[in-house]
Order: structure tokens, then C-alpha cells, then sequence
């Protein structure tokens, strides 16, 4: 067996099935987490896809290849046809995965979750002390709330996830954090470093580490992978700040998902509205096939060959697709710039003066 | 070093996939592949053979017995690669023994 997730194996595709589907359901969201990826300009509750629509756009999902959704936000919770909606994605024949901050789903709506054929559940928690936990959410109680969950997630035997945002105030705790995944009884961790996109972009300077703690910690992750073999799965997200190469995003702009925002239009990957210019279309004027195949966003980056040197005679550029289309723009302000994470970049300086810019500021909470 | 790999499967083992893992056909992808929890694995005829029978309820021997017989193939050799697949999957959650 192999993963698909190898991106060597399509080098030259041009047009492939998506694998995923990111659903927002909502932006609705107790939390307040500074890094949250989420846009800045939230969808109103009013804008939100009813359940029927998103029943539709799950059907349509499946007919285009799609094997997996994920059903996000904001939290998702806030739904009240989160049940109706999870079987919708079910009944598609959809692989279903619940992301979730843990406030708002409770025992009995788990239960009902559950019997509708949830397949996974994905808990975020923001760090394994409480009060620092509860701070970085920007709400009192949250980790206590979080736990619960998890534990009635295991009794119910759902699989699940603890998926950990790492930067400079919960860094330091790698090893604690992974031993609260175990002790949550999750058979999967995500130790996923900052995102610099949206809400993390603004919160930059407040959650940027060093590279000194960056490379314990990516120290750390390997160790304890070996340590807790066969007991628990630790996947990482990359700090890309202080990487050499940049990250495949999304795999590949409009190569393997879609995302759909809660009012329905449909990007690339979630920070896509931060790029000016493109042209997103809405599942409410049309087809799901129609807008990966046709859509102008999807088809802006498709491929390498809009890419600049030094992507253009790079070996890598079937491998990384020339990096983060969202992160050459934030940067550099040119989206077809090669991502300036990459090492090879004209830009690279910049990355390094920013990521140099720590200040302990009080967070910008997502709020909306 | 972990020695989980080599680890050889208990002959009256009842592997079964766990709650969150199916093994499912799509056209659209190729053929038979193995969903989880953000993750997507495609499974060759073989490897998806061998998979199909973790019920929960056979137990390996049953399992090797079965596939030698289905496919012809030399019990031990069948015992080797199916050991090596399902050891694989276990270490990576994806498979219950």
C-alpha cells in the first residue's frame, strides 16, 4: 500500500479527482484563537448553505471522486442540523470527519453523531495546562469542556484526533502535550505548528518562536514518534518560517481539494479569499464539477507552469508546486512568486526579518 | 529501535479494522482504498484481498488458509507478505489484532 498523498506520482496530471473536501459550516465560534484560520471578514449566520445544499454539494463531492469531508468552521457545533448534515455526507458515501473545538457538541448530540455514521472526530486543544489552554482559547473552562469530550468520544469508540496548534506560548511542552493526546486516549496527535495566514498573520510577532525552540521541537516530535510506536500516530505540520523548502499547500493549488465556505463559495484552500483578483464561484450557481473543472480561482495556479525561476529548472517544482500560493502573496505581494519560505527565493530575507519580529504583545482575538 | 515490525501475528489473532477505517472501492480513484482518519490509502488487488478478510471474525490461520486456497499460492509465503501488511497497518492504527 501507498499513500496518494505522494505528490511525485501525479508530477505531470493535469486534471485529477479531488480527494477532500474541506465543508465550513460555519464561522459561528466560542473560541477566540489568535491563529485562527478562519478569513478576517467572517460569513454572517444569515449567508450560511441550509441543510439541503449541503446535502446536494456532498452528493456532487462523491460524483467528482471525493472520499473525504471534513465538516469544520468555526465550530460546526453551532449548526443545529449538524446530525442531518453528517448523515447528508454519509448517505453521499463520504468518509466523515468531524473538526471540532469541543464547546458545544455534548454527550447526547456526540451520540447522535455517532449513530448517523460519524467516522471521526477531531478535537483541538490549546495546550496541556489548563489556564494557559483557557487563555489561548480566549475562553474560560474551554480545556476542561475539551477533555469531557474527548473521553466520550473514546466511550462512544469513535477514533479520534487531539490536534495541537504549537507556537511560542505552548512550545516549550511537546512532550507533555503528546502525553495528554495518549492520556485523552487519542489514537492520532497533530502537532501543528502556526500557520502564518488571517487571524495568525495579524498575531504574528506574539506567536512566532525561535529557531532554536522550533528545532527542539521538531527534535522532540521525532523522538517521541519512535518512543510511542504503535501507540499513538504524532503528525506534523511543519514551522514553515524556518524550513529550507516550502510546503506542498493544500498538495497542490486545485490538484487533490476544495473548500467550501459556509456561504458557499468555493476556494482552493481556505486563505484563498486572501488573494485579490481571483474570481471564486458559489455552489448556489453551480456544480460542484463545474467549478473545480472551469472556475477561474481553481485554475489559476493549476499546474507549475505559471511558476518563475528559481521554481521553473527546480527538480522539486512537481514536488512542492512552487510552495504557498497565499505566502508569496502575504509576503512578497506577487502570487506566481516563488513562496518565499523556499530558500531559493529572491524574497527569503523577508521571511527571516519576520519571522525575527517576536514581541510580547496581548493577542488579537478572533472574534465574529 | 522498535521491534513492533518484525513482531510475527498470533495464528488465532481475529484482526478487524477499527471504528473509523473502511476499505472501500471508487472508480474515481483507481480502485480499492483504505480510508482513515485524514488519511487515504490506495490498496492493490492484494493488498485489498487480504484486508477484506479482517472482520473481526476469522482468525489469521483462517485468513492465510483462505487466501492460499483462493489464490493458490504457498501458505507460508501468504503468511509472510499478509503478516507484514497487517503488522504494518496495526503500527499505524489502522488495524486492530
Amino acid at each position: 500500500m501507498q499513500t496518494q498523498a505522494d505528490p511525485r506520482s501525479a508530477a505531470a496530471a493535469a486534471l485529477r479527482n479531488p480527494l477532500g473536501l474541506l465543508a465550513e459550516l460555519t464561522h459561528r465560534c466560542p473560541l477566540g484563537c489568535p491563529y485562527c484560520s478562519n478569513p478576517l471578514e467572517l460569513d454572517r449566520r444569515a449567508d450560511e448553505l441550509d441543510t439541503a445544499t449541503w446535502a446536494r454539494v456532498f452528493r456532487e463531492a462523491a460524483g467528482l471522486g471525493v472520499l473525504q469531508v471534513h465538516l469544520s468552521g468555526g465550530e460546526p457545533a453551532a449548526r443545529r442540523d449538524l446530525v442531518d448534515i453528517t448523515a447528508a455526507a454519509r448517505d453521499a458515501g463520504l468518509y466523515t470527519n468531524l473538526i471540532t473545538s469541543g464547546v458545544g457538541v455534548t454527550a447526547k448530540s456526540l451520540g447522535a453523531l455517532a449513530d448517523a455514521g460519524l467516522d471521526h472526530v477531531q478535537i483541538s486543544i490549546q495546550d496541556s495546562e489548563a489556564k494557559s489552554a483557557d487563555h489561548i482559547a480566549g475562553y474560560d473552562g474551554a480545556y476542561v469542556r475539551k477533555r469531557a469530550l474527548a473521553a466520550e468520544v473514546v466511550a462512544l469508540k469513535l477514533p479520534l484526533t487531539a490536534n495541537i496548534v504549537i507556537h511560542r506560548a505552548n512550545i516549550e511542552r511537546i512532550d507533555a502535550l503528546v502525553t495528554m493526546a495518549l492520556d485523552m486516549g487519542a489514537a492520532r496527535v497533530e502537532i501543528a505548528h502556526v500557520q502564518y495566514y488571517g487571524w495568525a498573520l495579524r498575531n504574528r510577532a506574539a506567536l512566532m518562536p525561535t529557531r532554536e525552540q522550533v528545532e527542539r521541537a521538531v527534535g522532540r516530535v521525532e523522538a517521541l514518534r519512535e518512543q510511542h510506536h504503535g501507540r499513538i500516530v504524532i503528525d506534523a505540520v511543519v514551522p514553515d518560517y524556518y524550513a529550507r523548502f516550502p510546503k506542498p499547500c493544500v498538495g497542490g493549488w486545485g490538484r487533490r481539494s476544495l473548500n467550501v465556505t459556509p456561504s458557499g463559495r468555493v476556494l482552493p484552500c481556505h486563505a484563498a479569499e486572501s488573494i485579490p483578483g481571483l474570481e471564486f464561484w458559489s455552489v448556489k450557481d453551480h456544480s460542484l464539477r463545474d467549478i473545480w473543472e472551469s472556475s477561474p480561482s481553481f485554475n489559476a495556479f493549476r499546474g507549475t507552469a505559471f511558476l518563475p525561476e528559481p521554481c521553473r529548472s527546480c527538480d522539486r517544482r512537481e514536488i512542492d508546486f512552487g510552495g504557498c500560493r497565499c505566502q508569496a502573496f502575504a509576503i512578497t505581494g506577487d502570487t506566481k512568486a516563488t513562496d518565499p519560505v523556499c530558500h531559493l527565493s529572491p524574497h527569503h530575507h523577508l521571511v527571516e526579518e519576520q519571522a525575527a519580529l517576536r514581541e510580547d504583545v496581548p493577542y488579537v482575538y478572533r472574534r465574529g | 529501535m522498535n521491534e513492533t515490525a518484525t513482531t510475527p501475528i498470533a495464528p488465532d489473532a481475529r484482526p478487524r479494522l477499527p471504528r473509523g477505517v473502511r476499505l472501500v472501492h471508487n472508480e474515481s480513484q483507481g480502485g480499492w482504498v483504505l480510508l482513515a482518519p485524514e488519511r487515504v490509502f490506495k490498496a492493490d488487488a492484494i493488498a485489498a484481498e487480504i484486508v477484506k478478510r479482517c472482520t473481526g471474525e476469522a482468525t489469521f490461520d483462517a485468513i492465510v488458509d483462505d487466501l492460499a486456497t483462493t489464490f493458490k499460492a504457498p501458505p507460508e509465503r501468504v503468511r509472510a507478505d499478509a503478516a507484514a501488511l497487517l503488522r504494518g497497518l496495526a503500527d499505524k492504527k489502522l488495524l486492530e489484532l
